[in-house]
């Protein structure tokens, strides 16, 4: 197992000294690297990187966001993903290749406020982020409880291979879908849903510390099933 | 006028290289993306940062870079008399060399066609209000979560009564020889801002430059701790394993 040290750092802070690789938030002067955000520095044999504790989400292909449709033209809705960037669905991504603006109406299939699901299909420095409906559980979401969280916080809700979310899931009885962007939408009875939120705000407000998914589980009142799975 | 320093004590009874008492907070706004808050003597000043964002009007953001925009503003019950609430040539002028301390921190090409905007609201004035303004943005900035090279710390030094003293209070600075405002990157050891009113050799200037470098380091421990408090309070240690 290779070793990887692991250390609280602010910006501007001197990680560690030597040749590593950098990963992310990270910048190198000399032979020194430096965080440039809060957060958690971890190097070792792979590199060095700082998780950060708090900031913005930039969008990345592939991700999963939930948005709000703010606007809609003839070709495209604009959507509101909780980022710097707003992202834009076009129709023909929702329509299919055949699209003819005029035809649809696009108000029939998202009006604005609508909530969705989506994928980010295209983003780069110079662009926008170009979203698709298309996959499963992908589109418009129609009910559930919205809870917002710091988008940086999101890979510690879904843990290691998805460990925390099963383990809220199973807990609460809700189903949760978590965007990237840090929008978690939860369905489910009302008492399971009080119970999750509870433990996504624990989820953030610990999210720097160790064995969360534990703690997790004895708020929620489960039992450790099938052996350790702990997630650092 | 009296003397502003006696045997080396000065009016508010502290030696010539010792800051005024302060405290930093961090946090402290929930609607703002990033939020600091500074107390340095007199000097009581909340610092919000929201961003990055998408800029309006939209033929100001760059194609490579996000823009900073800066506003240092006074609030009317600052200062003893009323001041109106419009900003002055001189605040027009502090918000433009704030701006230009924090800009070279910033990793600016991180985040293209966005605005990073920061607002300084003075509750109650002292002197030194720049510096201590340089030093809560840089607090509220990473506490936006904004990548940077390095946090900013401002001190100011100056030249009262033929000495050099450290951080200059109002009265210092209206009654003193010389006042240079001082930020650094602390940990890069890079100046972003360095002015100097009125006169001093080049023996004093040097003198200058040590006390404020040591004054900023001295207030560099305080940022480190007030971040540290906010985000890892709860962490058991320093040092994880």
């Amino acid at each position: 197992m290779p070793e990887v040290k692991r250390k609280y750092v602010i910006p501007g802070e001197l990680i560690t000294e030597g040749n590593y690789r950098i990963i992310a938030n990270v910048i190198k002067r000399g032979n020194k690297f430096y965080s440039t955000r809060i957060g958690l520095a971890e190097y070792g044999q792979e590199g060095v990187k700082v998780i950060p504790l708090t900031g913005p989400y930039v969008p990345k292909v592939d991700d999963l966001v939930i948005g709000k449709i703010v606007d809609y033209s003839a070709f495209a809705w604009e959507v509101d993903i909780n980022s710097c960037f707003m992202a834009y669905l076009p129709a023909r991504n929702v329509y299919g290749k055949n699209f003819t603006p005029g035809q649809e109406s696009l108000v029939k299939r998202f009006n604005i406020g609508d909530l969705i699901a989506a994928v980010v299909t295209a983003f780069d420095r110079t662009r926008d982020p170009i979203l698709s409906v298309a996959g499963p559980g992908l589109g418009k979401i129609s009910k559930g409880e919205v809870v917002k969280i710091s988008p940086t916080k999101v890979p510690r809700l879904i843990g290691k291979k998805g460990s925390m979310i099963r383990t809220i899931e199973s807990g609460t009885g809700c189903k949760l879908m978590i965007g990237q962007n840090g929008i978690v939408v939860l369905s489910g009875k009302p008492e399971g849903i009080i119970k999750a939120v509870k433990a996504i705000r624990l989820v953030e407000e610990e999210a720097h510390l160790a064995d969360l998914t534990q703690k997790v589980q004895a708020m929620l009142g489960i039992k450790e099933e099938g052996g350790k799975e702990g997630d650092g | 006028m009296g003397k502003l320093i006696n045997n080396g004590i000065r009016l508010d009874g502290r030696r010539v290289d010792e800051l005024r008492p302060y405290k930093l907070e961090v946090g402290v706004l929930k609607n703002a993306d990033g939020s600091a808050y500074i107390e340095l003597g007199k000097n009581k000043i909340i610092v919000a940062v929201y961003g990055p964002k998408e800029v309006h009007p939209k033929h100001i953001a760059l194609p490579d870079r996000c823009v900073i925009r800066c506003r240092y503003h006074m609030s009317p019950f600052s200062t003893d008399v009323r001041k109106t609430p419009a900003p002055s040539r001189r605040e027009i002028e502090i918000s433009k060399v704030i701006r230009e301390a924090l800009e070279p921190t910033i990793l600016v090409e991180e985040y293209p066609r966005t605005a990073i905007d920061i607002f300084l609201e003075v509750l109650q004035s002292d002197g030194g209000s720049r510096c201590a303004g340089i030093t809560a943005a840089a607090l509220a900035l990473a506490d936006a979560g904004i990548s940077m090279c390095d946090l900013v710390v401002a001190c100011a030094a100056g030249k009262v009564d033929g000495t050099m003293v450290l951080d200059l209070s109002d009265i210092e600075d209206k009654e003193g020889e010389a006042d240079m405002p001082v930020a650094v990157m602390p940990n890069l050891g890079i100046i972003t801002l360095l002015q100097l009113d009125g006169i001093l050799t080049h023996e004093e200037f040097k003198q200058g430059i040590d006390l404020a470098l040591e004054g900023c380091r001295r207030l560099h421990e305080a940022q480190r701790k007030a971040l540290m408090d906010r985000y890892f309070k709860t962490a058991p240690n320093q040092e994880v394993e």
